[in-house]
């Protein structure tokens, strides 16, 4: 049962006015029935590939899980037209171990943080945790916001603790996850992401969820967030960028997700340093695809080496 | 009371689904009548069944050769129950005639014959071996994987069958194309199959036109073997497309006979498995 909106939440709703459900669903129904072959496809495969922030978030990595998804970054596969990914990300205390293989390489390190991915820690060792993986050479944090202060309306609190991390980042870029299974509507998800872009800088991201709740990225939430990030734009002038994770598996769905992009945000964001697909299993399932349309013929999943399977 | 158009539904992981294309194809009755639209599946449904059939086969082939045998037995009482419907669309919906009675009989006889062979097989292919060395050695079957199939036209049900009972019996899962002309009977097996113990995956069947799907079940690299009833061209055609995969490709006429006893052997299960040998240290 959701508390009562609370007088702040509802002012801050009224502010960045409300989500056409309906319209919403209707619009990302269109984006799957898309036609996109060979020239297209391969362009739209390569690119979601450059994306992947390839991630293990598990209680059971060791450091040589770890670099074992390190090498896989850096060369998803032998043949040479496979780009790398754009980032690995792992746990705070797994970014000593990253650093070793992937710091001067084009892949960057991310690391969840902040009581990753409940958030419900004393905001002093969240900020801890960030400060640490940012000086064992973290590049980039992904943060999860305080949903009970959100949900109970103290929107303050919640975009003052997003402040804070900022601070404690330095110059490593932020992405600040919503958990939008989590947040009960499409009103709210729209507000949160207002919320967390007045705060942050250019280039610095939103991210729709942890991975680790069964309510995943969905395109319907996907486009909220998507809506959210045009407004701020054109209201600002300030690119945000956008991150979603979890579900994302199959090739076929990360394309539909770009379809999404391309249509909202135009091209300025299809590009990595915009635009990141949080997930694991979905790389093994790009590079086959990739390998398929090069070889002409359907890739057995053995002839790939695997991943980690954290989302 | 008014009859209801039946939309026979290709059977793929356990459920009834159509081709991804939407595209269908009308099918006859004996007399020429239309009677269905039967699925034309392209690449994309092959795909999804090799996909299905993946995730069914390891369980597939873990189940003990006991239990194997039991669901192929418990397959044959649940054909037998409904023969003369089976029967019936062998005879292209016209009434049962002796052919086709004859054609279903034999085909519960042959699924009864493999149902036996589950847990004996292993007897017969697999050996100790003598070594000069103080080593036990002994060579064991391994289902080969993921098997294509494609069925013939002239027993659109019992040709079916037994190129499929020999490949699922050691533990493989199948990928099959009906009969063209005939897919009927592949359409109500698969309404069968769906109602016995057989795990959902472990047999795919698809409708539609060969020439849509040759060169997928030749290239596919997830496919371990083919068993095809081919003339000339097709089995070019397919031993050229496998040669890339080092798949086992298996030609069958088309002017088989599927009636004849030569089929109740132990060989077809040989075909769609691997030895494996293992050498055992033994105290001098």
């Amino acid at each position: 049962m959701l508390p009562k909106t609370s007088p702040a939440l509802r002012r801050l709703l009224d502010d960045v006015g409300p989500v056409d459900e309906a319209g919403i669903q209707e619009r990302v129904t269109k984006y799957t029935t898309r036609s996109i072959k060979h020239g297209s496809k391969l362009f739209g495969l390569r690119l979601a590939l450059s994306m992947v922030d390839l991630t293990t978030l598990e209680g059971g990595d060791t450091p040589g899980k770890v670099a074992s998804l390190c090498r896989k970054a850096l060369r998803p596969h032998h043949a040479p037209s496979i780009p790398q990914v754009a980032a690995v990300c792992v746990y705070p205390s797994m970014v000593k171990h990253a650093a070793k293989h992937v710091k001067g390489t084009a892949v960057r390190i991310a690391s969840v943080a902040t009581a990753f991915p409940s958030g419900q820690t004393p905001l002093k060792s969240r900020l801890a945790e960030v400060r640490a993986a940012v000086s064992d050479g973290a590049d980039e944090i992904d943060m999860v916001i305080n949903r009970g202060a959100f949900l109970a309306g103290e929107l303050q609190l919640v975009q003052d603790e997003i402040v804070a991390v900022l601070e404690a980042c330095g110059d490593a870029t932020l992405k600040v996850i919503l958990e939008t299974g989590e947040l009960a509507t499409c009103d709210n998800i729209r507000a949160a992401s207002f919320l967390a872009m007045q705060v942050l800088r250019p280039g610095d991201f939103i991210k729709t969820s942890t991975g680790k709740t069964s309510a995943n990225a969905t395109l319907g939430n996907h486009q909220v967030m998507l809506d959210a990030i045009r407004d701020h734009f054109l209201a600002t002038g300030t690119a945000i960028a956008m991150k979603p994770a979890g579900g994302i598996r199959t090739a076929k769905q990360a394309l539909h997700f770009l379809v999404a992009v391309k249509e909202t945000l135009g091209d300025a964001w299809l590009t990595n340093t915009r635009y990141r697909f949080g997930a694991s299993a979905l790389l093994n399932e790009l590079v086959r695809q990739l390998e398929t349309q090069r070889t002409g013929a359907y890739q057995a999943p053995w002839t790939f080496t695997e991943d980690s399977t954290g989302y | 009371m008014q009859k209801i158009p039946k939309t026979p539904k290709c059977y793929v992981g356990g459920a009834f689904v159509r081709s991804e294309s939407g595209r269908v194809a009308p099918l006859t009755d004996y007399a020429g009548n239309f009677f269905a639209n039967i699925p034309r599946c392209g690449a994309k449904d092959l795909r999804n069944a090799v996909q299905a059939a993946a995730k069914a086969g390891a369980g597939w082939a873990k189940r003990t050769p006991y239990n194997r045998a039991q669901i192929l037995y418990r397959l044959a009482e649940m054909i037998e129950s409904r023969s003369a419907e089976l029967a019936a669309a062998v005879s292209d919906r016209g009434s049962p005639d002796l052919q086709s009675i004859t054609e279903v009989s034999a085909t519960i006889s042959r699924i009864v014959y493999f149902a036996g062979w589950a847990d004996k097989y292993e007897q017969v292919l697999g050996s100790v071996n003598p070594v000069s060395s103080p080593h036990f050695n002994f060579t064991l079957t391994e289902p080969v994987g993921i098997v294509g199939v494609l069925a013939p036209e002239n027993a659109p049900l019992l040709g079916l069958l037994t190129l499929i009972l020999p490949i699922i019996t050691s533990g493989n899962s199948v990928v099959a194309l009906a009969s063209r002309s005939r897919p009927y009977p592949a359409i109500l097996l698969g309404e069968m199959l769906a109602t016995s113990d057989l795990p959902g995956g472990v047999v795919n069947l698809l409708t539609g036109e060969r020439k849509d799907l040759l060169a997928t079940f030749a290239t596919h690299q997830h496919i371990r073997a083919i068993a095809a009833v081919a003339d000339h061209a097709d089995a070019t055609a397919l031993e050229q497309g496998a040669a890339e995969s080092l798949k086992r490709v298996k030609i069958l006429s088309p002017q088989t006979d599927w009636f004849s006893p030569k089929h109740d052997s132990v060989w077809p299960i040989r075909d769609f498995t691997e030895a494996k040998t293992v050498w055992h240290p033994i105290g001098s």
